[in-house]
């Protein structure tokens, strides 16, 4: 096996998944307005309520609509881990999961390329909202359009991590909405992505010390740093440190031998 | 346990697919189990598959075969038991294993929003395929089945029978030497059915492939094939139909599949 043979085949699976989403256009569609609908809406209604005082990366006082930018960002990182979540499941249903792992290349590979293939379509995703928020008259530095670019594949494959490791317990395409429930809005809400943690901690100390931990809060706060180029170094351990456990635990939970398949029998072996 | 099968096809034929020594089998399984839970789904299953030849693994529904295929994959590992492709273990050697195994599922697994032609690619890449040798392929095995003409229409709009065929080019497209169907032809009529078995089996003849193709269709053997009848996860009998025939005395392949499948029901 060549190193030519591994970038074909990563190559052919983000393609793969740029055309799926291509072909989806509504998918395109909802998953821009729903932060736009935040940033137009919620934001213009939380600005007067919600006074952001100067806490670093900004050095001066920002609206709210600046604020709530890098979270909205990591909101739609976040929703298309879970959406790769849902595909793997109905993947797996439909049953061309089958044929990623008939590839006679390493199993963690191939787990791997379908997330980088998820997280390319997500930051496409991220900079036509970037796009809109710059017109929204969001302006952070240009440069940090480029510096964000690490931190965003590096959070989007987190958080694709984490999707993929909720997809091997999930069984039924049905339990995506539970996954809504018990993950996504919780994992929003306890973040700093629409608040900052001091405005929480003067709220609630228990729901600061979540939010604080709270893995998405990590992401968030990398993303923004690195918008206004800087680098948040805790952020940025807590996003790899997470990568990596997720990931790890995805991949032993797709392990043939170990894998819950094993166990449960795979797609349609209910006869 | 019965006598060898008498291959349709020279190993020399086989040779040229494959590199390793004619002699040694496109599938061997041994003493394979394997349980979801308390419910065994394969017990202490062995047989193997010769490197080329149409070999048809007869069960009734639940008997085990989709079980069997997912381990042949390695969708998952079986707990106990061996299982070789051309010699290779595929637990020691997945990769060497799995590159030599073209598949065809039970069910539908093409990209429906996709055209044949995008399909294909994908699994091309998939299997590290060189772009342009994947394209040439591609053209080569569309034109197999007869259609070129729809490569570049959504999968949506092909037909059921013509969906089959597209999965079989798309298996065969890297060059696998043993060729596995589960159960291929279900929920096609009847033309369909007897377009993707006579195709299938051309391509053995032809080719030299190995084909394991399962089935709990009685009509879809023919004489010359060789069997391995699985029953309630057991291995009931394999050999040539007329060895599998005579060790149990009766006259044709549905009566002996019905004496080796009578009784013994175990829920």
């Amino acid at each position: 096996m060549s190193a030519a043979t591994y970038w074909y085949c990563l190559r052919s699976i983000i393609v793969r998944e740029g055309l799926r989403f291509l072909h989806q256009r509504e998918r395109f569609f909802a998953a821009l307005v729903r932060p736009l609908v935040w940033l137009a809406i919620f934001a213009v209604g939380f600005r007067a309520v919600l006074g952001v005082s100067i806490i670093p990366p900004y050095e001066t006082y920002i609206l709210y609509d600046e604020y709530v930018v890098p979270g909205l960002v990591a909101m739609i990182q976040l929703f298309n881990g879970m959406q790769n979540s849902l595909s793997m499941v109905y993947d797996r249903e439909m049953g061309s999961m089958r044929t990623l792992l008939v590839s006679p290349l390493p199993r963690w590979y191939l787990l791997v390329a379908k997330l980088l293939a998820g997280v390319a379509v997500s930051i496409a995703q991220v900079y036509v909202f970037l796009g809109i928020a710059w017109m929204w008259g969001v302006e952070p530095p240009p440069l940090g359009y480029l510096a964000v670019l690490p931190a965003l594949v590096l959070s989007g494959l987190m958080l694709g991590a984490l999707g993929l490791l909720l997809s091997s317990f999930v069984k039924q395409l049905e339990n995506f909405a539970g996954v809504m429930n018990f993950v996504i809005f919780p994992m929003f809400f306890a973040s700093s992505a629409l608040y900052p943690l001091w405005r929480i901690r003067e709220g609630s100390p228990a729901l600061y010390l979540i939010a604080a931990y709270n893995p998405f809060t990590q992401a968030v706060e990398l993303i923004r740093f690195s918008l206004y180029l800087r680098v948040d170094v805790t952020a940025l351990l807590w996003v790899a440190g997470c990568l990596a456990l997720f990931l790890g635990a995805a991949v032993l939970a797709y392990d043939p031998g170990r894998g819950f398949w094993a166990r449960r029998g795979g797609p349609a072996e209910q006869a | 346990m019965f006598e060898a099968v008498v291959l349709p096809e020279s190993p020399s034929i086989s040779a040229i697919h494959e590199s390793a020594a004619p002699s040694v089998a496109a599938l061997s399984v041994e003493d394979l189990s394997h349980s979801f839970g308390k419910r065994v789904a394969l017990d202490h299953v062995s047989f193997t598959v010769p490197p080329a030849g149409f070999t048809m693994l007869l069960g009734l529904n639940g008997a085990g075969k989709t079980t069997l295929f997912s381990l042949i994959t390695r969708l998952y590992s079986s707990r106990s038991g061996d299982i070789r492709i051309f010699g290779f273990d595929l637990r020691r050697q997945p990769t060497r294993a799995l590159e030599r195994i073209g598949v065809v599922f039970q069910q539908p697994t093409l990209d429906l929003d996709l055209t044949a032609r995008q399909n294909l690619r994908y699994h091309g890449g998939l299997h590290g395929m060189r772009p342009s040798d994947c394209e040439a392929r591609v053209r080569e095995e569309l034109a197999r089945i007869g259609l070129s003409d729809r490569a570049d229409d959504k999968v949506r709009a092909l037909s059921g029978g013509q969906r089959r065929r597209v999965e079989i080019a798309r298996a065969l497209l890297h060059r696998p030497s043993l060729l596995l169907l589960d159960e291929p032809t279900v929920g096609l009529d009847v033309d369909s059915r007897r377009h993707i078995l006579a195709h299938v089996r051309a391509l053995c003849r032809d080719e030299g492939l190995a084909v394991l193709w399962a089935t709990h269709l009685m009509d879809e053997a023919a004489d010359e094939d060789s069997v391995v009848v699985l029953h309630q996860g057991r291995l009931r009998a394999s050999g040539s139909v007329r060895a599998v025939c005579a060790e149990t005395g009766t006259a044709g392949l549905p009566a002996a599949f019905a004496a080796l499948t009578a009784g013994e029901r175990r829920t």
